[in-house]
């Protein structure tokens, strides 16, 4: 059990970490109202003069660009999601433990949002070298998904598991699990301006009701903001 | 002291009733689901199966080596591989097997450890 769903010490913790600083913002932060989401990963407090006065603005963790190919053969960058909010993870198609299920769900989150075009979901291939544009338009055509909503993503390997700790997630070759990567099920919430604003245990039914629960707090932050 | 052979008694059998549960939680279920749904056209369903009753014969040998090339099961094509497990006894197939054919729905004729036994015949561990 423990082997399906291992995660390497430093990635532990690494969310050890990031459970604790959500905590740590929480308990300051008390004026937000339960329905905004936590803005996850490390911030930055950065001075700046404006008018002769010092204002202290918050520089949050923000994904990176990235440049990967769809099972479409599309570009696919973080202008694809440009102003959405999208729901990403890490698997791999030949995987024998929990990725079933976690595509089960995810599917579950397409079906939810499948409408809607402000919302997105990326699937990153940690197996890239197997997980060919061919292996994967075949994976999404079996799981009977549009590309548009939908991208399942291969490209350069280092680049992948360099965006998978970007998302904090826990993603690596390893010889001793089945299928010879471990990575955790978790699917991660991002928000329009690329910040982690939620994790979510991708095989976990109720976990991900959660998440579908959780997306429309942020389509509707970005109004809010207007 | 009845009463806790009783107990004893009922636990042994009912952890036997379980093992072919115990079996496919632990081998399948993360493929074919826990209610043996499968998961669309990339893994095909144990729950009212046509395969389980056509291929009954393959079952064991399934399970002991795996599969992978296409097959249909209700009218859907398939086309992935799926592991074996190797370690497995005649007797853990027998019972991961009735499991199989006797729930998700599932009203099929069990199999004798016999049965199963001669069936694996036709593929011996490599090992
Ligand atoms: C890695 C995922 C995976 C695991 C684990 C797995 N299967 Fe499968 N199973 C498949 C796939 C994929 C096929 C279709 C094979 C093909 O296309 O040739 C299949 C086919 C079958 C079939 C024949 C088709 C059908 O649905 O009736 C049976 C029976 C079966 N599996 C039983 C089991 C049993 C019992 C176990 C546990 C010992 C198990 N499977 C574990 C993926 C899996």
């Amino acid at each position: 059990m423990s082997k399906r769903n291992s995660i390497s010490l430093k990635n532990g913790l690494t969310a050890a970490a990031l459970a604790l600083a959500a905590t740590a913002f929480y308990g300051c932060d008390n004026s937000t109202a339960q329905n905004s989401l936590p803005i996850y990963g490390e911030r930055e407090p950065v001075e700046r003069t404006v008018d002769g006065k010092t204002v202290i603005d918050t520089i949050y963790h923000q994904i990176p660009d990235f440049a990967f190919v769809d099972q479409d053969s599309q570009r696919v960058t973080q202008e694809t999601v440009a102003g959405k909010v999208y729901v990403t993870d890490f698997f791999f198609t030949s995987c024998p433990t929990i990725c079933p299920k976690m595509k089960t769900q995810m599917l579950r989150v397409y079906e939810a949002y499948k409408d809607n075009p402000n919302v997105v979901l990326l699937s990153h291939s940690i197996d890239p070298a197997h997980d060919t544009v061919a292996v994967l338009k075949d994976y999404a055509d079996r799981l009977g998904v549009e590309t548009a909503k939908w991208h399942l993503l291969t490209g350069d390997k280092d680049s992948i598991y360099t965006m998978a700790e970007a998302y904090l997630a826990a993603a690596q070759e390893d010889e001793g699990a089945e299928g010879g990567f471990s990575h955790s099920g978790d699917f991660y919430l991002i928000d329009q301006q690329r910040r982690i604003r939620g994790h979510y245990n991708g095989t976990e039914e109720e976990d991900v009701d959660r998440l579908i629960r959780d997306i429309p707090l942020l389509l509707n932050e970005k109004k809010d903001e207007k | 002291m009845g009463a806790f052979a009783l107990t004893t008694l009922t636990q042994c059998f009912t952890k036997k009733k379980d093992e072919g549960k115990r079996l496919y939680e632990t081998h399948c279920q993360s493929c074919h689901m826990d209610d043996g749904s499968g998961l669309k056209s990339l893994i095909p369903p144990l729950a009212q199966a046509d395969y389980l009753q056509t291929q009954r014969d393959q079952l064991p040998c399934i399970i002991r080596h795996g599969m992978d090339g296409s097959i249909v099961v209700n009218g859907v094509e398939y086309n992935k591989e799926m592991p074996g497990v190797e370690h497995l006894r005649v007797d853990h197939i027998t019972n991961l097997l009735n499991y199989i054919q006797t729930n998700f729905g599932n009203d099929n004729p069990r199999y004798t450890m016999q049965e199963v036994e001669e069936l694996l015949e036709a593929c011996p561990p490599t090992r």
